[in-house]
């Protein structure tokens, strides 16, 4: 036994961070829905869930239990073998996706290997390809399950839903082209590091500045691609009831509902690494004040979650909300306690600040933007976005051209 | 040289029987979807072989054209038709036996092509050039710039005739 782990470790170190990240996406993913309904209920003056657990936090787990034993009929007439595969395929490749991602640049020493936080090798050269490849296969998730269920609703919001996400993906691929011109690869870790060439300009290294135009381009577009808010049209419940999931229940709908939320910190990850620097910090490298940050917002937000929690209306949450606010400001004081700790959660502490801002933005436009109609839809997709990030690739081109002429760079 | 099952060759065989087995899926399938379905299974195993040999770029662009754009049209079309079961006529009938003959004398070609080659029929690692995006755009660009605008501008020609063709005025 011993003798297997340490000749395949490379093997067992990677099916434990699968199941590692498979655990936390999954987690987080729950946690999202009770983000998404809590921040919408405060834009609509509302409270949002409050009954399951302190602030409605066992929400997720609730609603989790109620998809397991939910009845789960298979409608008459569907085409069995598709319409179990579709709701597989989808969530299976949105999860795919995540493995791409890298969450920090330094390893961490754990029994003799260097374990690089992030499940794909460091020379993947084709990160974003592969991302993209995942992406155009997860078109079938949709068509396959609206057209499977044998159903007018399902079939229409299929249809539709594909032909939004082909008109989409060519004009998230072609915006990214800028980012990759200037890293000059297609690996993740190269374009975060392309936008740390000048350590001192911080936030104004970042390709979010030369790039805003892709960025418009890319963040529009990846909104399309996983269906959400303002773009949502495969499941506008006034015209399709629920699109391409209508003939779904129990947790084969839950499979459909996890896989939105995964491409969305999906896309929220991309969003970070390509145009805002990924895990680099937004200050210049030389100010070390700001390592503290984490502390900073850590402890007082554990000590507020304290303060809350012991004035909390149930016995429950005066239990377990000071708990959890003592462990947030413990958490913030191991790490003005050990630099080491500090100086290595730097980077994974800006990334998930960032992931987390974009998926705010995410709720945030659900609660306030109308949906498209269908035909302004496409019209926006191919006349504007698709054109304008054609014109993005030509400029960054010319400008990456005139540089090599004369900037002598 | 003995047969060693090592990590590549096992996961190339599992892969190459994916592949076959989706090909042949292919054909005996009844039902036009899940005969593109088998299709999008038989690209996506030969992206893994691409991978396997080396030639990531290549992989990526084979799972995002033919796994991806290419098949999804089908798929959509499909769908959009309503396609039914498949109809069996006299004449698509009698195409079976000559087929079966097709399939046997090109296996036997491939056979013997093999047989005789023997010993120095070499595994395919590495692909040179093809692995690197960078070796590929030098080739496209630099070596074959003029068959590869040829080739781009040939396929505009098609696009602006299949839309020529598709958009009728309305009179």
């Amino acid at each position: 036994m011993r003798a297997l782990l340490t000749t395949n470790a490379e093997l067992v170190i990677t099916i434990v961070k699968i199941a590692l990240l498979l655990f936390i996406v999954l987690t987080v993913n729950a946690y999202l829905t009770w983000f998404e309904r809590k921040v919408v209920a405060h834009i609509q003056s509302r409270w949002g869930p409050h009954r399951v657990g302190p602030h409605g936090l066992l929400q997720p787990l609730a609603d989790g239990l109620k998809f397991l034993f939910k009845e789960d009929p298979t409608p008459a007439g569907v085409d069995k073998f598709v319409y179990f595969l579709a709701p597989l395929l989808a969530l299976a490749l949105a999860l795919t996706s995540i493995a791409i991602i890298p969450f920090g640049p330094d390893p961490i020493r754990l029994f003799g290997h260097d374990i690089y936080l992030g499940i794909a090798p460091l020379n993947l050269n084709i990160g974003i390809l592969a991302l993209f490849a995942i992406t155009a296969l997860g078109v079938y998730g949709v068509a396959l399950a609206g057209w499977s269920s044998n159903s007018k609703y399902p079939l229409l919001g299929g249809l539709r839903s594909s032909a939004q996400m082909i008109s989409y993906e060519l004009a998230l691929t072609m915006s990214v082209v800028g980012v990759l011109l200037m890293a000059g690869s297609f690996n993740l870790r190269d374009i975060i590091n392309a936008q740390a060439r000048h350590p001192e300009r911080g936030i104004l290294g970042w390709n979010i500045w030369p790039q805003i135009l892709g960025f418009f381009c890319f963040f529009t577009a990846a909104v399309a691609e996983t269906n959400r808010v303002p773009f949502d049209l495969p499941e506008a419940e006034s015209e399709l009831v629920a699109g391409f999931h209508t003939e779904y229940a129990s947790f084969k709908f839950a499979m459909f509902f996890i896989a939105e939320y995964t491409s969305m910190i999906t896309v929220s990850c991309l969003c970070t690494i390509m145009f805002f620097g990924g895990w680099l910090s937004p200050f210049p490298a030389s100010w070390t004040v700001t390592h503290y940050l984490p502390s900073v917002i850590l402890i007082p937000f554990g000590l507020w979650v304290i303060m809350d929690g012991v004035r909390y209306e149930t016995i429950f949450g005066r239990l377990v909300l000071p708990a959890m606010g003592t462990a947030i400001t413990a958490l913030g004081l191991v790490l003005i306690v050990f630099p080491q700790v500090n100086a290595f959660i730097q980077a994974p502490f800006w990334l998930l600040s960032k992931i987390l801002t974009f998926l705010f933005v995410y709720v945030w436009m659900r609660g306030t933007l109308p949906r498209f109609r269908y035909d302004q839809l496409m019209a926006f997709g191919w006349k504007l976005l698709l054109p304008l990030s054609i014109v993005n690739v030509i400029l960054t081109s010319f400008v990456i051209l005139a540089k090599m002429q004369w900037g002598g760079q | 040289m003995g047969w060693a099952m090592t990590a590549p060759l096992v996961v190339f065989f599992g892969l190459a029987a994916l592949a076959v087995i989706g090909a042949v899926s292919l054909i005996l399938q009844k039902h036009p979807i899940h005969s593109a379905l088998s299709l999008i299974v038989v690209m996506v195993a030969l992206a893994g072989l691409y991978l396997l040999m080396g030639a990531e770029f290549v992989a990526a662009v084979q799972i995002i054209v033919y796994g991806g754009a290419i098949m999804v049209l089908f798929v959509f079309v499909i769908m959009l038709l309503n396609a039914g079961v498949e109809e069996h006529t006299s004449l698509s009938k009698m195409a079976g036996p000559p087929g079966l003959l097709l399939v046997l004398a090109l296996a036997g070609f491939i056979a013997a092509t093999v047989a005789r080659s023997g010993a120095s029929v070499q595994a395919a690692t590495q692909t040179g050039a093809l692995s690197s995006t960078k070796g590929i755009s030098e080739m496209v660009f630099k070596d074959f710039v003029y068959p590869f605008e040829l080739t781009s501008f040939l396929v505009l020609v098609a696009i602006l005739g299949a839309t020529v063709l598709a958009h009728r005025e309305k009179s």
